[in-house]
């Protein structure tokens, strides 16, 4: 069926639920937690639906929808899915039911308005990947943001006022820069053709016609600004272990699963085709901040003594990976990048679900203050094993995929960056097998020793993620066979509007990347219109 | 079914051990101990058969077909890299795949004995099947790649099983420990997988050796950077350290990692890679002279040690260092040779420390042994022929793997790693008969009590934690292992004499014993009698091989070894025959004084990486976290906020809460003027 709008129903359908949600009485918390399940459980469907219906071999956008939405503004309300934004989808609507579901039991009190904002959230996640005008996408992206910090300020921990503040400000910072830049872009777009437009596609195929440099680089770094905050890249990442900390299991899921996937994803979807030549230009710099976000994230990690603090400094290390895939600016390093995106919420969910079962258990995720739990909860213990070496890359996770083909594009491209970066791989076993040390291993003393195993409920919110990670590590042939048309794609691009020529092994036969040309798109675009 | 139609089946091999794993790891409470172990090993045995069925199928082909591929599936495609998970059978994959599921199920079959009374058997038969489902992988597979997983999934196995008695302190740290060395290899292999992929566009096995150019610096990088991996998994200078520290798992899982899995593993990448080493003399001189050194360092290292395992893990490396060094001239049937009876002879020494072990209430200190082929009588004679046979006494199996090594050695004009070989094999001699005499002649030292207690470890608790192993097989507070330099520990045997293990470890130790005894007559300097040449010449059929010696060579150099041999063992037996006098005195320390300090200390390696890394990395890594990611990084930013709020506080009282989006939606609008202007102004 073409034409019912699915992706709309994808982005609709969770806050639908949440206006529902407003009907139900308070004081009936069991009816909302079902509801709330419903929709997000009604979302997955719609994704798994578009999954199965995905057009494999085509990189461009699917399913389109195009409405008119602010025509003083030429904003347009357009959305559109590709082998990169799909995954991004299901994984989100994959998380969010899980999340919930870890969060039934313990969330007890305003019970509405957390499922309500959590609903909220998954729209507004929803929106940001499947928008393609560039003025929906700033909203999705600052509406974000709403739905976070209520959640974070009324579910959190002791200094939740602090970090949820903290989270607003700094990402509202690198939004507005975000912003100013796209008006400047499309005002630049109508001062040259004369068409007032935020569609993507346009932008694109445009591609600056003849602008400075210069002006293409400061536009780049704007849009960069918001995106190295989300992603989070060093030295802009210390807003993360925070959040996490005060974060409620639900919201470190989502944080750490897909929300700072949004900074990488930003810059998959948006700097190739509206700033190429500053792409190629500025490449070094992301080559070189993602390399320290590897080194730096693992050493600090390391030192955390707070459980989740410190599989946030890891995720700052594993987003380094993506940056540094993304930034080796080849099709065999953006594949890897894009698989971490679509494995890193697997492992680092699972992680976090776990940290959270301890803590409900322990009441604390301090290091120091567990110890040899591997004895009283046996289960727990493996399953946590399992997320560690998953986390670490073990070859047959899904980890490892990735994390081998971004190191792999870099290493033909750019050398050095991939041998420094590969050292994390020793660094990640280091701080990982560390505090699996001290907190599971040795001789359980106290309320450690007493501590339960996991139950049944449990075990079935983090098998799935493991199974999952497993299945792509061994069999990612459906992911990465999405996934390459469309990077493919991105790199043709860079190389049709700039001097740049991927680098490829020896041994590939050197014909020219295919792919159709954005003219033909902002051409389909621009038909669309009328 | 045709010959080359049962090869297809390969993926049996390690199907078999995987489904046991999975089964017992996921289904082990259910099943109970005893019949996880009985799967387990069932399956391992099955395993054996099936590889066995392959190896005949195999012989019935021609010498030329022996080399098959079975791809079951793609693994990863990107660009034009295609990556499968497939399997290379040929007759080196074969033997390999041969030692680890005969050796393997041998131990298997041990480990029901050992692990009978521990609580947690299940979860160790389902790790021990992984491992040789990893190491199964590792050498079945047609590509670099697929190896690495097989590599990696050692890698976990090993952490697993000898962090298994996590409760111990030192077992956790020993695994991460063993983890964490190999990681460090692991990042040449995976580099030198990248420069494969740049070079060649492809980590097939076939691809890869094909297109190597000779001499070229990218065989060397890549052989280099492979040697790295190998160095790591085969504990070569200077990544040995987390070998000996190995030995806190339990005593089968030393013996599976030193006889049929992990430690072999760096051997066989280097057969496997071989044109990309033949294609780089100068990677050649570095595997040959980093053999030739870990054989004699590592060797001088086992004199010293107090501990039964320690000893015999210090006797593996040295012995690998060997294999490195037949590698490094280009004998690769040596090597393998060497590998297959020192699978034989260390698999048998290891089960065999383990009888002593278990009939001596956990003690591995050779310094309160002694006397001990009274009570173990057994155990005694099976380790006593792997004694000679590692020491390289003729017709024993060892002799002629040794002796063939240095063959060649000496046949490529390598004299002065020819000479270290020798003077490797006196200190075989020396350490295997300490060892021997140590533990089965001698005074019976674990009668004498009260000897030096170390600090903390009370009489009281020595019998109290007893009945508590003896309840759980295990005791938690127990270190077992003895580092050189700690004092022997009291005797723990409550007066009870040691005693024989049952038939159900002593039958594996039994036929280790007598493949130690008479397997070398599968590749004998004699015409006609060189099967496993004749097996593995098709995969080295590219090597060029030496001049054969004449007979009066071959004898001479028979000769020099075998007086070697003896000279090892009869200087160590003048000093160990009547055992020790004194518990805490070991006459061999005693004379060399400071020298045997440095060497049983292992050279201060594992203290120095120690003072190089831990405490140094520690602090850099405190001064990031404290000081430049806390204060300098998290301090501007919220130092730049608190300024914010500062200017922002004067307007607060209008309307609390909506003033910062106010004042941000300001921002954004001259902010985005200022752009707009600035970007007409430089186009």
């Amino acid at each position: 069926m073409p034409d019912f709008p699915i992706l709309t129903a994808i982005v609709v359908t969770p806050i639908i639920g949440a206006a529902l949600m407003t009907l139900i009485p308070a004081r009936r918390p069991e009816i909302t937690r079902i509801v709330a399940l419903l929709f997000t459980v009604a979302t997955l469907g719609l994704s798994i639906w578009l999954l199965w219906n995905f057009k494999v071999g085509d990189p461009d956008f699917q399913y389109v929808e195009n409405y008119e939405w602010i025509p003083g503004l030429g904003a347009r309300f357009i959305l559109g899915v590709d082998g990169i934004s799909i995954f991004m989808v299901v994984i989100t609507a994959l998380l969010m039911p899980i999340g919930l579901l870890a969060s039934a039991h313990h969330v007890d009190h305003r019970v509405k308005a957390f499922f309500g904002w959590f609903l909220v959230l998954e729209t507004a996640i929803m929106g940001i990947f499947l928008s393609l005008d560039l003025i929906g996408f700033f909203v999705f992206w600052e509406f974000m943001l709403v739905p976070m910090y209520f959640l974070i300020q009324g579910w959190g921990h002791d200094n939740r006022r602090y970090a949820a503040t903290k989270f607003f400000l700094y990402t509202a910072v690198g939004s507005a820069l975000m912003l100013a830049c796209t008006l400047v872009l499309g005002f630049l777009h109508e001062a040259s053709t004369g068409l007032l437009t935020f569609d993507f596609r346009i932008l694109a195929a445009w591609g600056f016609g003849g602008l400075s440099i210069t002006t293409e680089t400061i536009l780049f770094l704007g849009f960069m600004a918001a995106f190295a905050i989300k992603a989070p890249l060093f030295p802009f990442h210390t807003w993360l272990p925070d959040v996490h900390t005060e974060a409620p299991t639900a919201g470190s899921v989502v944080l750490a699963g897909v929300i700072i996937k949004m900074g990488a994803y930003g810059f998959i979807r948006f700097s190739f085709e509206l700033f190429p030549r500053a792409t190629v230009d500025l490449a070094p710099l992301l080559l070189i901040t993602a390399v320290i976000g590897i080194l730096y994230g693992s050493i600090v990690a390391a030192m955390q003594r707070d459980l989740k603090r410190l599989v946030a400094y890891s995720s700052v290390a594993h987003m380094g990976f993506v940056i540094l895939g993304l930034a080796s600016l080849t099709v065999i390093g953006l594949n890897g990048a894009t698989f971490i995106m679509v494995s890193h919420p697997l492992t680092t969910g699972a992680l976090f679900l776990i940290i959270g079962f301890i803590y409900e258990r322990r009441h604390t995720r301090q290091i120091d203050e567990l110890g040899g739990i591997w004895k009283p909860a046996p289960v727990l213990t493996a399953l946590f094993i399992v997320a560690m070496f998953a986390g670490i890359g073990l070859p047959g996770f899904s980890g490892f995929v990735g994390e081998f083909l971004a190191l792999a594009g870099t290493f033909i491209s750019e050398r050095p960056y991939a041998i420094l970066a590969a050292v994390g791989v020793v660094l990640a076993a280091v701080y990982m097998l560390w505090a699996f040390q001290r907190v599971f291993t040795g001789k359980p003393t106290g309320e450690n020793a007493k501590m339960t195993d996991a139950t049944k409920r449990e075990i079935l919110l983090v098998a799935p993620l493991l199974v999952l990670s497993l299945f792509l590590g061994l069999y990612p042939k459906p992911v990465l066979e999405r996934i390459e048309p469309t990077v493919r794609q991105k790199i043709a691009f860079l190389e049709q509007k700039t001097d740049y020529r991927q680098k490829r092994p020896h041994g590939f036969d050197s014909n020219r990347l295919g792919g159709e040309s954005y003219k033909d798109l902002a051409k389909k675009a621009l038909k669309e219109q009328r | 079914m045709s010959a080359l139609q049962i090869l297809d089946w390969i993926a049996l091999v390690p199907a078999l051990p995987l489904l046991g794993a999975a089964i017992t790891l996921l289904a082990g409470r259910r099943l109970g101990n005893a019949r996880s172990a009985r799967l387990a090993t069932t399956l391992m045995f099955l395993a054996f058969g099936v590889s066995l069925v392959m190896f005949v199928a195999m012989l019935s082909l021609p010498a030329s077909d022996r080399s098959q591929v079975s791809t079951l599936f793609t693994w990863m495609r990107v660009d034009q890299l295609s990556v499968d998970i497939g399997f290379l059978v040929d007759p080196l994959s074969i033997t390999w795949a041969l030692l680890v599921t005969g050796v393997g199920s041998l131990i298997h079959l041990y480990a029901i004995g050992y692990m009978r009374n521990d609580p947690l058997a299940s979860r160790f038969f389902g790790f021990f099947n992984l491992f040789a489902a990893s190491m199964l992988i590792l050498v079945l597979a047609n590509n670099f790649l697929f190896t690495f997983l097989g590599w990696e999934g050692v890698g976990l196995c090993s952490y697993l099983l000898i962090a298994f008695w996590h409760q111990r302190p030192g077992a956790a740290k020993a695994g991460k420990k063993a983890f964490i060395y190999n990681r460090v290899g692991d990042v040449g292999f995976l580099i030198a997988m990248f420069l494969m992929i740049n070079e060649y566009g492809s980590v097939d096995y076939g691809i890869v050796n094909n297109s190597v150019v000779d001499g070229s610096g990218v065989a060397t990088a890549i052989a280099l950077l492979l040697f790295l991996g190998a160095m790591g998994k085969s504990a070569q200078m200077p990544l040995f350290p987390w070998l000996a520290d190995a030995m806190e798992g339990p005593t089968p899982v030393s013996a599976l990692m030193h006889a049929a899995t992990m430690v072999t593993a760096g051997v066989f990448l280097i057969a496997r890679a071989h044109p990309i080493f033949e294609a780089s003399s100068s990677a050649m001189t570095v595997v040959m002279w980093v053999g030739a050194a870990t054989a004699l360092i590592a060797g001088t290292i086992a004199v010293f040690q107090p501990d039964l395992k320690r000893v015999l893990a210090y006797s593996t490396i040295s012995q690998l260092g060997y294999m490195f060094l037949a590698l490094g001239v280009g004998a690769y049937v040596a090597a393998i040779f060497m590998m297959l009876m020192h699978a034989f002879f260390k698999g048998c020494l290891f089960l065999g420390a383990g009888s002593v072990i278990h009939g001596d209430a956990e003690n591995q200190d050779l310094r309160i042994m002694g006397g001990f082929r009274k009570f173990l009588p057994v155990t005694a004679i099976a380790m006593m022929i792997s004694w000679l046979s590692i020491a390289g006494i003729p017709p024993f199996s060892g002799f002629w793997a040794k002796d063939g090594l240095l063959e060649a050695v000496f046949e490529t004009h390598n004299y002065a790693p020819w000479i270290i070989g020798l003077l490797a094999a006196i200190i075989t001699g020396i350490y295997m008969t300490r060892l021997i005499y140590l533990t089965f002649f001698g005074n019976e030292r674990f009668r004498e009590t009260p000897l030096p207690v170390v600090a903390g470890a009370s009489d009281d608790a020595a019998t109290d934690t007893h009945a508590v192993e003896a309840e759980l097989g295990y005791d938690p507070d127990f270190e077992p292992t003895v580092a050189f330099g700690e004092l022997p520990r009291a005797a723990r045997l409550d007066g009870h004499d040691p005693h024989e293990s049952p038939k159900i470890m002593l039958f594996p130790i039994l036929v280790l014993a007598v493949l130690a005894a008479v397997a070398g007559f599968i590749n004998l300097p004699i015409s006609g009698w060189e099967f496993l040449s004749e097996w593995l010449a098709p995969v080295f059929k590219d090597v060029a091989e030496p001049a054969a010696s004449s007979t009066t060579e071959t004898l001479t150099l028979i000769t020099i070894s075998v007086v070697m041999a003896v000279t090892g063992i009869t200087i160590s037996y003048f000093i160990y025959r009547h055992g020790l006098a004194k518990a805490d005195r070991d006459p061999m320390t005693a004379r060399l004084g400071p020298a045997a300090t440095v060497a049983g200390s292992g050279y201060y390696l594992d203290a120095g990486v120690s003072a190089a890394v831990d405490k140094p990395g520690r602090v850099t890594a405190n001064f990031l976290d404290q000081q430049v990611d806390k204060k300098i990084i998290d301090g501007t930013v919220n130092g730049i906020g608190k300024l914010f709020i500062v200017a922002g506080n004067g307007l607060r009282h209008i309307q609390d809460g909506y003033i910062r989006r106010y004042a941000l939606g300001i921002t954004v609008g001259v902010a985005s003027l200022l752009l707009f202007i600035l970007a007409y102004a430089v186009r």
